[in-house]
């Protein structure tokens, strides 16, 4: 069973009470974007085999959206921050360099 | 190859089973192929099978990283069916299906193919109204489908209790030629077909990178040393964007756990395989007598082959209502395997951005039922560059929005 800190709640929620929503920081593409920014934006995923950047929603609980950083070859999880932001904290990235040095994901490392 | 037939059970009856030969050999890695396969799972073994008997292609080595079919194809529940709503899959599935009829003849060895009939229940409103019009899609297609009355699907399963509080049974789309197979069989008699073609299956051999020139493939980097090839065929389920991602481009998938188990063995209770979409569930009778079991997909990305606990749970309560011999029943076992997932829930059978490079991915919760196909089609992709039956099965159909959208009929994971 995978347990989560709730950033909103700042408590530990198990899976049950919780969503999982997905690669995190996908970059959007709107109106007049071309077919293969759509594609990336849509549909291509990292799907990395080792650490990982995912959204999950405490739909159980506040209701809310969080990001967590994740092994998804050991299932270890390094942390969880805030949905509003672009790219992964410097607190975050820190907690995986200690565990997994040389580290990269998309365009982050 | 000695051939198995029930002569040589006799035969070998009469001299202490002496007589039997390694069913395929421990080969170890040439320089070069003409065609490398990764991945020996049924998908891998099939399209090297048919590149050997549709081509005449036969300088191939299939390359695994474990053993062969321990990988999705040995963790799988076996369900074979062929009534999927979109032209495309109908023919790919559909064609697995017909091959898996003539397989074990085919390949001089027994895949226990069962057509006992799969039942796929509606027990919605909405599920009714979505089987028959996949009935009517299946009758166009020339796949056999039909829509069974509450009564007869109590007829053809009596364990089932068909006026549950919750989800009644209101019908059901019954497929009376799908069924199940033997999983190891399948991947074990592709192996010693491709072997006795004279084919290398290298097992413990882990492909670990991909070297290209000009745009072009020209080989792999193993753990067993660097092996040179002219075709590359990546067959490799939930490590598809791995391996993608060593040869320099991204698949539109995510791979997830899916988990199955069975209970200790019975007497003989169901002869047919039943599917229950909308509660996420479905069982079915080994020939040991187990109950098969299985459900939907863990929810998040995941490549360690476990899932969470809950999930078992779920798929269980699910079934209680409608099989209430469930309740009393003790389970044995229960297994996970990384699945492959695509954003239209539809396989990938592909050309690539990298010249000489083909991928068969995405099958996803249901590929077993499409082995043989798959490979047939596979293998003539790899060959010719096309196939009618991959054609629509491109990477590319996502930028273009051609989607083959099965979600609604693939339903549950099976
Ligand atoms: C629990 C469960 C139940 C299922 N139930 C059904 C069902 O009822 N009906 C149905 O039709 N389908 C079902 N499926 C889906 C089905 O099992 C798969 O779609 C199918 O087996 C995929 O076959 P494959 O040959 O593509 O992959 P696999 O059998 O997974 O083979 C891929 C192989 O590639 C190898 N590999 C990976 N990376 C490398 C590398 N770098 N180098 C070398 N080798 C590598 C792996 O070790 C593996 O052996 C189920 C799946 C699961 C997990
Ligand atoms: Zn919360």
């Amino acid at each position: 069973m995978l347990i989560l800190h709730c950033p909103h709640c700042d408590r530990m929620v198990d899976e049950t009470d919780l969503h999982a929503g997905g690669e995190a920081h996908v970059k959007r593409f709107g109106p007049g974007s071309e077919a293969e920014e759509f594609e990336n934006y849509l549909f291509m995923r990292e799907n990395p085999k080792g650490v990982h950047f995912e959204r999950w929603r405490h739909v159980y609980g506040c209701g809310k959206w969080f990001l967590a950083a994740r092994n998804t070859a050991t299932l270890e999880v390094y942390g969880t921050y805030s949905a509003q932001t672009t790219e992964p904290p410097q607190a975050i990235r820190d907690a995986i360099s200690a565990k997994q040095p040389g580290w990269s994901w998309g365009t982050f490392q | 190859m000695k051939r198995y037939s029930a002569f040589a059970i006799a035969r070998e009856a009469f001299r202490q089973h002496s007589g039997w030969t390694r069913a395929w050999g421990q080969a170890e890695p040439k320089p070069r192929y003409d065609v490398i396969i990764v991945g020996a799972g049924g998908h891998g073994l099939a399209t090297a099978y048919y590149l050997g008997k549709n081509f005449g292609i036969t300088n191939v080595a299939v390359l695994e990283k474990g053993w062969l079919g321990g990988g999705n194809t040995g963790r799988n529940t076996t369900i074979i069916r062929s009534n999927y709503l979109q032209d495309p899959s109908a023919a790919i599935y559909e064609k697995a299906r017909s091959l898996y009829e003539g397989l074990s003849q085919d390949l001089n060895y027994n895949v226990m193919f069962s057509p006992r009939g799969v039942m796929m229940l509606a027990q919605t409103q909405h599920e009714i109204r979505g089987y028959q019009r996949t009935v009517h899609a299946n009758n166009l297609q020339g796949v056999t489908t039909e829509w069974i009355s509450p009564a007869r699907v109590k007829e053809l399963c009596p364990i089932m209790n068909i006026d549950g509080p919750r989800y009644p049974v209101l019908g059901a789309l019954w497929q009376a030629r799908g069924g199940t197979a033997r999983h190891d069989a399948v991947a074990w008699g592709y192996a010693r077909a491709c072997a006795d073609m004279g084919m290398d299956i290298i097992q413990q051999c882990e492909v670990t990178g991909v070297t290209t020139e000009a745009g072009k493939v020209t080989g792999v980097n193993t753990t067993r040393g660097d092996i040179k090839c002219g075709k590359l065929g990546m067959v490799v389920a939930g490590h598809a964007s791995v391996l993608a991602q060593k040869a320099g481009f991204q698949l539109p998938i995510e791979s997830v756990a899916l988990q199955a188990l069975v209970s200790e063995p019975i007497k003989p209770c169901m002869d047919v395989v039943v599917m229950a979409n909308t509660v996420h569930g479905y069982m079915s009778q080994s020939d040991k007598g187990e109950m098969v079991i299985g459900g939907g997909t863990d929810g998040y990305n995941n490549y360690t082959q476990r899932g969470s606990f809950h999930h078992i749970e779920e798929t269980v309560r699910a079934l209680v209502e409608t099989f209430p011999i469930v309740g009393r029943l003790k389970m044995l076992r229960q297994w996970g395997g990384i699945v492959d997932v695509t954003g239209d829930r539809s396989p990938i059978l592909s050309k690539t951005p990298v010249e000489g490079i083909f991928v068969n991915c995405g099958w996803g919760t249901g590929g077993f039922k499409a082995i043989p196909g798959s490979g047939w089609a596979m293998a003539e992709l790899m060959a010719k560059g096309a196939s009618p039956l991959t054609e629509e099965f491109s990477m590319n159909r996502f930028r273009h929005g051609k989607f083959i959208d099965e979600s609604v009929a693939a339903g549950v994971a099976h």
